[in-house]
């Protein structure tokens, strides 16, 4: 059965602020043990396959580190587009929503990046403490997101 | 081999020309080519940033940590190096072999991984280029162009992968940073419950791949000399193959074959790849090159990959696949194949080969029952190599008795096709270039000859906005000459204890 929400964060655990999107993802797991209503993942980078992560959701909240959003953080409505991501392995929010919207033949459904200023991300090293401060914010505002009544219906 | 084009004779006065980044491939590559005032090609160079840093990264860890963690190294083929890791801790805990239902619970794994790490490079990265032409309009020239022109095509890719991501998830416990494979064996067994959802779509899986190989050999039918002469260039093949000469994609005994197809040498233990196989470093790029010791730096370097699997192998032991293959050894006429294009087809024949091996494994009742574990005398030291979606990946521990790691060396697929991506480029370069004046269509003839070998450039990182770079550049004695930072406005500064610091 598909949940009506999905936090979808990406990132790799083991290059220092790159993590945050993954660990987001892993505290609101474990801070919200009671939703049934929400389906945590998370991977590496968004590719294609993603598309049939989104199909049938109601909400989906999607979490990265960034380097060029504003300290805490920074949330966007997302909307689809074909931008330069898709010339990579890996495709931008705005991109896997174009690519949703083709293979459908319809809208994805409604998409909010959560952006999270990192500033470090070498192999090997731990989440910055300036990073975890911003994570610490954005999980404040991802559970009040996350709270809206919108989200305790079923898709 | 093609004449080189590596080093201009006078590079004074040459006009410079840097596709920065190659796009479509993973991980950050770029081509500076030299041009004089004719506008004659003078100098061509595929320069990949790899960090050096894995080695480091791993050493002084518990051994048994090790499979998981490499799975960081890389967030496209992290599968591949589970299992090369725990390929090459079998031998310091004395698994020799694993059990049957281990060795077929990570075949398993590893053909799944193969299977949709094909499918993403051919339907999502290099299609736009096979179906619209290297030169057609920029903006078209991707995936969501795909999507809009073929959404079947499309579709089909992103299933597949995703039929791929599902067996991973099977057989690794997650669908990322899997725990399935452990020195000595599997911590678990296929559910039930996974097989019977894997196996209703499997023959369907079948069909598409079959649909895939399809498209390709008509691309090569439709235009022959389009697909045999762009990118082309005599190179040795390198690969593992089965103890019987048979296709193998997760372990074998390692052969090599000349460009006329002639053995140079067959059955060599993968523990002993020491003795076959020495990297070279040249000063103007940070990947190594590595070549065959027997026939030295100059004729020693190789091609990893599908196009030297499909030929190295005598045979593919799946009925289908070998159908095909026969097909496109016959395609040379009694040569090897040298054509960049033809790693497409031959991908698509493995990812048939793929499927058909999954189909068969899913049937098979060792996957959900059975002994896990294996052990044996310890070790200090372990070679675990196997055929990656883009070549041969070799992992190389020393442990000590703390069972910490105290040395390490991987050898990825990509640096094994270091100089045939350069000779590539250069060839293309040659043909297309030579003489032209240059536009964006030219130039991704370029990037299309480096997609074919489907390169892992891959430092597993990422984040919106701009990445800083950090990079160390290593004399031939692995001194370090000089480390630099690039910010993410563009900047570049030199870091202290390095030659290049500024007073």
């Amino acid at each position: 059965m598909t949940l009506p929400c999905l936090v979808f964060g990406w990132g790799n655990r083991s290059r220092g602020d790159d993590a945050l999107g993954p660990l987001c993802v892993e505290r609101l797991r474990g801070a919200l043990p009671a939703r049934e209503d929400i389906e945590f993942l998370d991977d590496y980078q968004l590719v294609p396959e993603h598309v049939l992560d989104l199909r049938g959701r109601r909400r989906v909240l999607f979490v990265d580190a960034s380097l060029a959003c504003a300290p805490p953080f920074e949330t966007l409505a997302l909307r689809a587009a074909a931008d330069a991501s898709i010339s990579s392995h890996s495709l931008s929010p705005q991109a896997l929503l174009h690519l949703y919207r083709d293979l459908h033949e319809k809208d994805a459904p409604p998409c909010t990046l959560l952006a999270i200023r990192g500033m470090r991300f070498e192999l090997g090293e731990a989440p910055s403490a300036a990073a975890l401060a911003h994570l610490d914010a954005a999980l404040q505002w991802a559970r009040g997101w996350l709270s809206m009544p919108q989200l305790l219906r079923r898709a | 081999m093609a004449a080189s084009l590596e080093t201009a004779a006078q590079p004074q006065g040459l006009k410079r020309v840097a596709i920065d980044p190659v796009s479509r491939v993973e991980g950050h590559g770029k081509v500076t080519i030299l041009l004089d005032a004719q506008q004659r090609v003078q100098q061509v160079r595929l320069h990949i940033v790899e960090f050096r840093g894995f080695e480091q990264f791993i050493a002084g860890r518990p051994y048994w940590e090790v499979p998981v963690m490499v799975q960081r190294l890389c967030g496209i083929c992290p599968v591949s190096h589970h299992l090369a890791a725990s390929k090459a801790l079998d031998h310091v805990v004395g698994a020799m072999p694993i059990t049957p239902s281990a060795l077929k619970i990570r075949r398993l794994m590893h053909y799944g991984q193969v299977m949709q790490s094909h499918a993403l490079h051919f339907f999502h990265l290099s299609s736009p280029d096979l179906l619209f032409g290297f030169d057609s309009e920029v903006n078209r020239r991707n995936i969501v162009g795909v999507a809009a022109a073929h959404p079947d095509i499309a579709k089909k890719g992103v299933l597949l992968r995703k039929y791929g991501q599902e067996v991973i998830r099977a057989t690794a416990g997650k669908r990322v940073h899997g725990t399935g494979s452990v020195p000595g064996g599997m911590n678990k067994h296929v559910s039930a419950a996974d097989r019977e959802l894997l196996r209703r779509e499997v023959q369907q899986m079948i069909q598409w791949s079959q649909d895939a190989v399809d498209i390709a050999k008509t691309l090569h039918a439709q235009n022959p000399a389009l697909y045999d002469r762009f990118g082309a260039f005599r190179s040795n093949m390198l690969s593992l193959v089965r103890a019987d000469g048979a296709l193998d994609l997760y372990d074998g005994v390692i052969r090599a074959r000349d460009a006329s197809g002639a053995l140079l040498f067959d059955g060599a233990s993968d523990q002993g790849y020491l003795d076959l196989i020495e990297e070279e470093v040249k000063p103007w790029t940070y990947m190594k090159f590595p070549f065959l010791k027997s026939l030295g730096r100059e004729h020693g370097w190789y091609r990893v990959g599908p196009l030297a699997r499909l030929q190295n192998c005598d045979f593919i032991p799946s009925p289908r696949a070998e159908v095909e293959r026969r097909e496109f050894v016959g395609w040379g006429q009694g040569q090897l194949l040298h054509g960049s294009l033809a790693y497409h087809w031959a991908r698509m024949i493995e990812l048939l080969h793929c499927m058909e091996v999954i189909a068969e494994l899913l049937d098979d009742p060792d996957i959900l029952a059975g002994e896990l574990m294996a052990r044996g005398e310890r070790r200090h030291s372990g070679v675990g190599v196997i055929e990656a979606p883009r070549g041969t990946l070799i992992h190389h521990y020393e442990v000590g008795d703390d069972d910490l790691v105290t040395r390490c060396n991987l050898i990825v697929s990509t640096t094994h096709n270091n100089q045939a991506m350069n000779e590539a480029v250069r060839s293309v370069a040659r043909e297309y270039l030579d003489g032209h004046e240059l536009s964006e269509g030219l130039l991704n003839h370029i990037e299309v000859a480096i997609r074919a070998y489907d390169p892992c450039l891959s430092c597993a990182t990422h984040a919106l906005g701009k990445m800083p770079l950090q990079a160390t550049l290593l004399g031939a004695g692995g001194d370090v000459l000089d480390r630099v930072r690039k910010s993410p406005d563009g900047g570049f500064e030199h870091l202290p204890g390095s030659i290049g610091e500024g007073p």
